[in-house]
Formats: C-alpha cells, structure tokens, sequence
C-alpha cells in the first residue's frame, strides 16, 4: 500500500471522530505544554543567575584569603592577613596570562550630604578595577593613579546614592559627601547595573582608590581581596592555576601545605548557584514529563477502545484486501499523528503560556529550540509506542469474526 | 480445467475446533461456478454455506480440499497474498453493509482501490465515480454513509464490491436488512450486473430471492444436497412493478 494512501486513511480516521480525537490529544497537548514552560522557566531561572554572575566580572577570578587555623582556633576569613599589596605586584609582574588586576577593598558606613544620609557600601580598586568588574562611568572621570598614590579622598557613586542624597537635582559632581565622617569629592558618577538575580542593588555603592580606603577607612594593610581578568574566557582555569601556583612561591608555602588563599573563578560561581537551579529544571522537567506519559497511556486507552468499537471496520478492511501491515500501519499512524499534532498544539501553548509567565509574573523564561525538539521527539515516541499495542491488536484479528462483531 | 471455470472446488472439508468437539462444517464439497453465473447458495443456519462463502471469498481456508479460484490453488497461497486476491479478483456485499461511518459513498467505493498500489488517485476517483453512476447514485457520492437509506447504503456496497472489477462478487444475506421492495431493486441491480458478465454468489435463505437467480445450490449439514439450475428466472424489475400495483390496489 503507498505511504500517501495511508495517511489518507489514518488522516480520514481521525476526522470521522474530531471530538474523541481532541481530547486524546488533550492530555499530549498539556503534556508537552507543560514541559515547555517548565523547561523555559527552569532554564529562564538558570541563564539569568549565569549572566548575573557574568555581569560580575570580565573573565573574573577571584582571590579571598583562606580562613586559618591557628592553635586549634579556627579564624575567620576577614581575620585572615595573607593578601597584601605586594601579591598584586608580584602576580602583575610574573603573570603572563592576566590582563588587568587589582586589590579589592570594602567597607560600610554611613553616606552623608547635607541634611540626607544613606547607608551603603564603599567597594574601591585600583584604576584596572572598573575594568575588571564591568563598572563603566557615566559622568565625570575615573580616579588617577596619581590619586591613587596619594590616597585622595576622591570617589564615584551610584544611581541609588544619587537619587537618595542629591534629592534637589543637584549635580553631585565636584560635591563633598562624607561616608563614615570622612569627607570625599565626587568626581563621577557610575552607569546604572541594576538589581541582580540575587535581589542586590548593584547601584548602591561607592568607588573609591583601595589606598583611601585601607588608610581611613579599615585601617588595616592586608587586603579583603584581589580581583583578577583573564585574558581569555577559556583561559580562566590556566590562569588561576597559574596564580596558584605563583602565589605559592610568593607565600613560600612548603609542598604538601594549604594554600593560604582561597581562589574562585566564575565558572566555579556558576555552577555552584546553578545547582540549584538545575535540580528545580530537572524537578520541573520531570513532573511535565510525566504528565506527558500521562497523556501518552491517554492515547493508548482510547486507541484500544477504538480498535473494539471499530473491530467490523477492521473486519471489512481486511476482507477488501488490507493485509495485516496495512492494518498495523493505519492504527501506528493514526496514534502518532494524534500525538504529533498534539505536540504542535502543545509546543504553541507552550510558547503561549510562558510568554504569559514572564509578562504577569516577571519570571525570567527561555525557550530553548533544544526543549522544542525534545519535546516533539519524545511525543512522537510516546504515539509510536502507546500506539503499538492496540495497532497490534488490531491488525491479529481474523476478518470473520471482526466483520461479525456486533 | 476449462478457462470458464471462475470457482472450482473439489472434495472440500473445513472443521472447527470448538473447545472439546470437533465441528464438521463442510464434508466434502465438490462444486464449480463458471464465469457469467449468477448462483443462490441457500440452506439453513449451520447447513455450511457461510463456511463455503468464507472459504470462496479468501477469508478462511479449507481443512482439506482444494479450492482454485480464476485457476489459482488458493491453499498454497500465504495471509498476505490471499489479501491481494480479496483485493484484485474479489468483491464482497454484506448484510449490514459494512460502510465506513461519517464517510461519503464516494470515499467508501474507493476504499478497495486504496490497497492497491498500482491504481493511482485519478484512476480511483474516476472508477468509484463509475461505480456509483452503475448502481444509480450518480446524485448521491458525497452524501454521507450515516444520511443514506438502507437501500442506497446497499448500492454504495455494491458500488464497492465491483470497483475493483473482481472476477466474482460474493454477497452474504445482501437483503436480509431490506424491506421486500428495497430487496427487489436490490437484486434487479445484480440482475442487471449479472447481464453484463459479472459472475455473483449470493448467500440467502429466502427462496422468494433465490429465484432471482440462475442457479440454486442447497447445503445441509456441511453436504451440498441439491444443485438445480432455474428455468423460468424471475425478473426482478416485473418483480419491483408488480409489487407497485399490488401496493396500488391495497390503498385503493
């Protein structure tokens, strides 16, 4: 029998019942609905925590000191004193797969001009820090090396302190703000960031040279931190181990010590908070998955009940010359088809519901091709298989009986 | 073996196994229908003849015996191939017609032809066109099988049984659904098929329709008890329009 003919037969099948054909597809439309939206709002969820992360840093590394354990005591890690300046100096001169670096320096307090005050965080750097952690200035300029030298109390702050302390309009460039009673000058003003996945306000800060800020502000010579750019994206592991393994010369640490530096990529970042993130996609996926099944022992249901109920149908095909392939076939088909177009209706929906998703509820969605395809595999399967016993059955009968079925 | 010979079936025996006994449906059959005939099979429930239409129509085959259709020894034949016979030299009407539901007669006449490979689309449509203009629906091809009369159900069958131009066509109680009229334009459409050369079996009970045909064979117990060729066939058209004046008088 040609193809086309069977489709023609199948295709006419299924329209002789459009209701019951519906709603066999029903539960492979929700099915695959369900596992679109689920897949767009876990990997939604999953790509906007990756480009958090990413807006983070340019191919950043991160070095923290590593907590110590002196005489038994376990210190914690802002106690630690093992980053000093003259690692910065040392990686920046012996390095050669960094491209910018920097000392990380932070401290909080409270933002005062005029009669407004503000509570907020001073992060602050050496020139290469901007750079480094994707802050852009918008107005004004960006600090000296010469002021960085000299310890100026100069800083650049963010939309959220403009729009807290400057409440008249004013330009708050060339204006002295005191943080912590200490007075600075603001000579720039930084781009807006935004919030990020994790709800943190990425405009509520304070840039100032880290020599300002360790003098008067923590007092301290040891640094919180040093921030690292890699050359390339896919030279961050070679460069962090090659950090590692100079700043163990550097801190001549004895073969078989710990090292007394803790070093994080963003990769590492990544996947650390996408674990979450990936086990709710896996969670999602599964639960619409099985929906999907569902939908699939569904078909399988209403097949079998066809192949009864149209048993004569059967017997009459068979005695005008339809073999037992043809038979097979037909009902292979016409199971397939309804899951098929099951799963168009569904992957439409699907698209439909999670647009809807993220413009009620705000949720990040991303639809991925990947999904679509998965889903549209998955519920070809499910018609073959679920369609493969009834069809089976179908096409065993003997014609006598079938034609005599009442 | 004569060429004319459509059916030829020699000491046939078909048994069936039902639970512990052992059913004896034909014993021994020895039968053959040439081409252009026009045969009534007649005997009572359980006499054997749906066992013999089964057999002659490529549904069943025969415990022992030999059956050649149109030369062919259907006992060496496999499920698939006596499927392409029921496809290619068969044609079957039934009693309760065996329409395919919500389908529009056109499409149900062309059923047969779309298991068949070599008829192309054009083709199959233009043959089931003349089927149908044959048993006189040439109005009716897209109406449904659901909005049809009984009768017109049964024309779209015959329509269907013959659009593959089968050797013979076998019809199993093609009246039994039928009120008489409807039976007697039922059969004046064999009639006029069986004129044109087209061989038929008819499977029936009722006397009154088997002398619409040419020749009676009568089964009992699994035996073929009587073969009598009609002398005097009755002409179903007179059949039709006497039933009509009878009819008449009755209102009058």
């Amino acid at each position: 029998m040609k193809l086309f003919n069977l489709f023609r037969i199948a295709i006419a099948a299924i329209r002789r019942n459009k209701m019951r054909s519906f709603l066999t597809m029903l539960g492979i439309v929700i099915g695959v609905a369900a596992v679109i939206a689920m897949l767009a709002i876990g990997q939604g969820s999953n790509e906007s925590i990756r480009s958090t992360i990413s807006s983070m840093g340019t191919n950043l590394i991160s070095l923290k000191p590593a907590s110590q354990n002196r005489g038994g005591v376990q210190k914690g890690r802002s106690a630690s004193q093992t980053l000093e300046v003259k690692d910065v100096t040392y990686l920046q001169n012996n390095s050669t797969l960094i491209s910018a670096i920097s000392p990380e320096m932070d401290g909080s307090g409270q933002l005062v001009f005029g009669s407004n005050n503000w509570p907020t965080t001073i992060y602050s750097g050496n020139e290469m820090y901007p750079s480094i952690k994707k802050y852009e200035v918008k107005t004004g300029r960006m600090y000296t090396t010469q002021e960085i030298k000299k310890a100026a109390k100069v800083c650049l702050i963010g939309q959220t302190i403009i729009e807290n302390l400057f409440t008249n309009g004013e330009d708050p460039i060339g204006q002295n703000i005191r943080f912590n009673n200490i007075p600075f000058k603001i000579i720039g003003t930084l781009k807006e960031k935004g919030n990020n996945t994790f709800g943190q306000d990425q405009d509520d800060m304070v840039l100032a040279p880290y020599t300002t800020v360790m003098k008067r502000i923590s007092r301290q010579t040891f640094l919180r931190a040093i921030v690292i750019s890699a050359k390339s994206e896919d030279k961050i592991t070679e460069t962090s181990e090659e950090i590692t393994k100079l700043l163990r010369i550097s801190h001549k640490l004895k073969d078989g010590a710990d090292d007394d530096f803790e070093i994080r990529t963003q990769e590492e970042l990544i996947s650390n908070f996408g674990a979450v993130s990936e086990m709710m996609l896996v969670l999602l996926g599964s639960i619409a998955g099985i929906s999907l099944i569902v939908g699939g022992i569904g078909i399988m249901n209403i097949m079998y009940v066809s192949v009864t109920e149209r048993t004569r149908e059967i017997g009459l095909r068979m005695a005008i010359g339809g073999k037992g392939v043809d038979i097979l076939r037909q009902f292979l088909l016409e199971a397939t088809l309804l899951s098929v177009l099951g799963g168009i209706i569904g992957v439409g929906l699907g698209v439909l519901s999670s647009n809807i998703v993220e413009s009620v509820l705000g949720w990040p969605v991303l639809i991925t091709m990947d999904s679509i395809v998965l889903s549209f595999l998955f519920c070809t399967f499910i018609g073959v298989f679920f369609g493969w016993y009834p069809a089976r059955k179908a096409s065993a009968l003997n014609p006598i009986e079938a034609l005599r079925h009442e | 073996m004569s060429n004319n010979k459509v059916i030829d079936i020699r000491n046939l025996h078909k048994y069936y196994q039902m639970g512990d006994e052992q059913v004896k449906a034909l014993r021994g059959v020895d039968l053959s229908i040439n081409k252009g005939e026009f045969v009534a099979i007649m005997g009572a429930s359980g006499s054997g003849k749906s066992t013999l239409l089964n057999i002659l129509g490529c549904l069943d085959l025969p415990t022992s015996g030999d059956y050649f259709l149109d030369g062919e020894n259907v006992k060496l034949l496999n499920r698939n191939q006596l499927a392409e016979i029921r496809n290619q030299k068969l044609g079957f009407v039934f009693q309760s017609y065996n329409l395919l539901p919500r389908t529009s007669a056109l499409e149900n006449v062309e059923l047969p032809l779309l298991y068949n490979p070599l008829v192309s689309g054009a083709e199959r449509r233009q043959r089931a066109q003349e089927a149908l203009i044959a048993v006189g629906l040439k109005d009716r091809m897209k109406h449904l099988s659901n909005q049809m009369s009984g009768g017109q159900q049964q024309r779209v069958a015959i329509a269907r049984s013959m659009v593959n131009n089968p050797n013979v066509i076998f019809a199993d109680e093609a009246t039994g659904n039928l009120d008489t009229r409807t039976s007697f334009e039922i059969m004046a459409l064999f009639q006029e098929l069986n004129d044109k050369g087209m061989t038929i079996c008819f499977v029936t009970h009722e006397p009154e329709i088997a002398e619409f045909t040419k020749r009676n064979i009568v089964f009992r117990d699994g035996v073929l008890i009587k073969d009598y060729l009609i002398k005097d066939r009755q002409d179903a058209h007179n059949a039709l329009a006497n039933y009509r004046e009878e009819i008449f008088e009755i209102d009058n």
